[in-house]
């Protein structure tokens, strides 16, 4: 039996295996150019991507540090507009965003790349690879939008890789989804310039940022990247009113030190907002570092009670299924408002985004 | 001991000719080839038409690598590749024909290793990507005879090979070789000052996207230094028939000059020190800046010699530049 191209999607998103369409889809076409935004042109047809803070200077034929986007003859180009390496239908509490429409179904999407390098990327086989690599399916932004709608996904989340790198294909979906009543949510790494991120901001509904250290020398040796732009997204997120919730990976010895976590959440908590989520999470050996043992539970809590010290109200443990720091509490009188068990939902204490309990306004997106 | 017994003691110690991998120590840093590096150059072997003569261009070849190693040609072949050896010919074509590693230059090298006894079926020519190596000028082949295909096709490795701040898929053609001639060609490179012989295996990995940092200082000499890479490459052929002092890495013709040349050698480090030379010439005389005075000192190549290194010499005074 012949199976359409989307009859073949759906099954395979369907199927919420690791692997998504990835492991099964037709063979890639990276001649399906499509020319990039936010670039300049230079004498020698050379390009400056102004995309993200790299600012890479591209000569022609070349890619940048991203590997995604290509000059061809003065002319910047996106590879991977519509050509998603990865799909599946994940609960929105795994990216992870706990205050925005919990328990809603994500359908989540991926194309090759990505514009630092994480020394411990959970995704780096896609997110490190070459487009040639991987086998991707195409999947223009109207598809996008009508696969979501058609399985019953509240939302469209840009991640696994890094979606600044495909941010035309993102903001393009973002657009095709509000025609079809399905709101996007960005899981990036924030490594982006401000005009690409306040664009954005128009079409997306929530944003998720992995802030990877609260120091240069981490963000320089294991990331090959910079904090100061991060934190500059941050702010600028806060300014646009964008629902944004922050993702700390606790690596041991690495990112862990006491010290830096409370001046990291002072910074948040004045900077940003007492309300702002933050997720510490669980490190696991990945990729090129493998030599550093998963991070101790004590460790997560330690780092979480730092966060409720320093004055932010919903502080959370992550990838530690059936602890206490996964569920939300009201700040005000303590009560469970939402409690969680891994990705899934068990209980609601919530009536129109206020506790049950105290009537106290929890910040999110409930509806 | 002396450069013609080097190719003595590599047959006798079984080195070459008998093993399939061969170790770093034996050709890629020998002491005895360490900062030699010969230049051919046969002016008005390029016609009007910016063809080659395909039989000057194999007499320089032969007269280059029999002053290299001090031995007749049909030896030094004959020693260096052996029957069981897959070889891998590295080439680059990213510039599309025009200033990228001359079809006729390949075929000769071919030819030797066909005489040397090595099989069609076990000479790969090899680049990033197959629409770089057609554009080219090359005809790409899966099926009998002498294989041509890019690493699209080919595909890399799974296992990520580290070595300083390089970490990298290889090519699968890289890891099917036993033995690999670097045929790079000379030329400016706008964001790493130039490429030549050691950027040229930024064709090997899956990422070299991410190795343009810092005028790809250490990162072009740490891609060298992944073993796979080290231990297989047994010589470097540079095509300098029409070189590029400017706009590259694509083809600019305004920019070429007809150097007429070809630069051979086994230490990688040494012939990309005299190439930066000989770029930084051609820039004053045309009244351009250096490369270091453009902002981008290839200074990778001086990283390639360092003790964290060790793929060569790169100072001037101890590199035997042999010009013929």
């Amino acid at each position: 039996m012949k199976i359409s191209r989307r009859q073949f999607l759906f099954t395979a998103a369907a199927s919420l295996g690791a692997a998504g369409i990835a492991a099964a889809a037709g063979k890639n076409d990276v001649d399906k150019l499509h020319e990039a935004r936010y670039y300049k042109k230079l004498p020698q047809r050379k390009i400056e991507c102004e995309l993200c803070p790299r600012r890479c200077v591209i000569d022609d034929m070349e890619r940048g540090y991203c590997g995604v986007r290509e000059n061809h003859g003065g002319v910047y180009y996106s590879l991977v507009y519509g050509q998603v390496c990865s799909a599946n239908i994940d609960p929105i509490e795994k990216k992870p965003l706990f205050h925005f429409l919990p328990g809603a179904k994500a359908f989540s999407i991926a194309t090759v790349g990505c514009n630092v390098m994480c020394k411990f990327c959970q995704n780096w086989e896609i997110s490190q690879a070459n487009v040639d690599q991987v086998k991707s399916m195409e999947l223009l932004p109207a598809q996008t939008a009508a696969i979501a709608k058609d399985r019953r996904c509240e939302v469209i989340a840009y991640t696994y890789t890094e979606p600044v790198v495909f941010t035309e294909y993102m903001y393009d979906c973002a657009v095709e989804g509000r025609k079809a009543g399905v709101r996007s949510v960005m899981i990036s790494n924030g490594y982006i310039n401000a005009q690409p991120m306040k664009d954005l901001c128009n079409v997306l509904d929530a944003v998720k940022i992995d802030l990877k250290a609260f120091n240069e020398r981490f963000y320089r040796e294991l990331v090959a990247g910079e904090l100061k732009p991060v934190l500059d997204t941050l702010v600028l997120l806060k300014k646009q009113k964008m629902w944004t919730e922050i993702v700390y990976l606790v690596i041991p010895g690495q990112n862990d030190d006491p010290g830096e976590l409370r001046e990291m959440c002072t910074w948040i908590k004045n900077d940003l907002g007492p309300e702002t989520p933050v997720h510490f999470s669980r490190f696991h050996p990945q990729y090129r570092l493998t030599n550093i043992p998963a991070t101790p539970l004590e460790v997560l809590r330690k780092a979480r009670r730092i966060g409720l010290e320093c004055g932010l109200y919903y502080v959370y443990t992550g990838n530690v299924p059936g602890d206490e720091g996964e569920s939300t509490y009201c700040p005000n009188c303590g009560a469970v408002v939402i409690k969680r068990f891994g990705f899934s939902v068990l209980s609601r204490a919530l009536k129109d985004g206020r506790c049950v309990a105290c009537g106290r306004a929890i910040a999110g997106v409930w509806s | 001991m002396k450069r013609r017994d080097f190719l003595k003691s590599l047959s006798a110690a079984g080195l070459v000719g008998f093993s399939s991998s061969v170790p770093a120590e034996a050709v890629g840093e020998s002491p005895q080839m360490r900062g030699r590096v010969v230049m051919v150059q046969r002016p008005g072997i390029v016609d009007a038409q910016e063809r080659a003569d395909a039989v000057k261009l194999a007499n320089m070849l032969d007269a280059a690598v029999e002053r290299l190693f001090e031995e007749k040609a049909d030896k030094i072949w004959r020693t260096l590749f052996s029957p069981r050896d897959v070889v891998g010919l590295k080439v680059n074509c990213l510039a599309g024909r025009g200033l990228s590693t001359r079809t006729e230059l390949t075929q000769a090298v071919v030819d030797r290793l066909t005489k040397a006894g090595v099989p069609h079926e076990q000479i790969i020519i090899w680049d990033r990507r197959d629409r770089d190596l057609q554009r080219a000028g090359y005809t790409l082949n899966s099926g009998k005879g002498v294989q041509c295909c890019g690493n699209d096709r080919a595909g890399f490795t799974e296992h990520v090979y580290e070595f300083g701040a390089a970490a990298s898929q290889l090519s699968l053609t890289l890891m099917r070789c036993t033995a690999v001639i670097n045929l790079p060609i000379l030329k400016d490179h706008g964001i790493v000052g130039m490429s030549g012989a050691l950027k040229n295996f930024f064709g090997a990995v899956n990422n070299p996207n991410k190795y343009h940092m810092n005028c790809g200082d250490p990162f072009v000499a740490d891609v060298a230094c992944l073993p796979p890479i080290r231990q297989k490459v047994r010589l470097t052929i540079c095509d300098a028939l029409t070189a590029q002092y400017e706009g590259g890495p694509p083809f600019m013709p305004e920019y070429t000059w007809r150097l007429e040349s070809l630069l051979v050698a086994v230490d990688m480090a040494a012939l990309d020190r005299i190439a930066w030379q000989m770029i930084d010439e051609k820039r004053r005389q045309v009244g351009l800046p250096t490369l270091e005075k453009a902002g981008r000192k290839p200074t990778y190549i001086l990283t390639a010699g360092d003790a964290a290194h060790r793929l060569g010499e790169t100072d001037p005074m101890k590199i035997e530049w042999i010009r013929i």
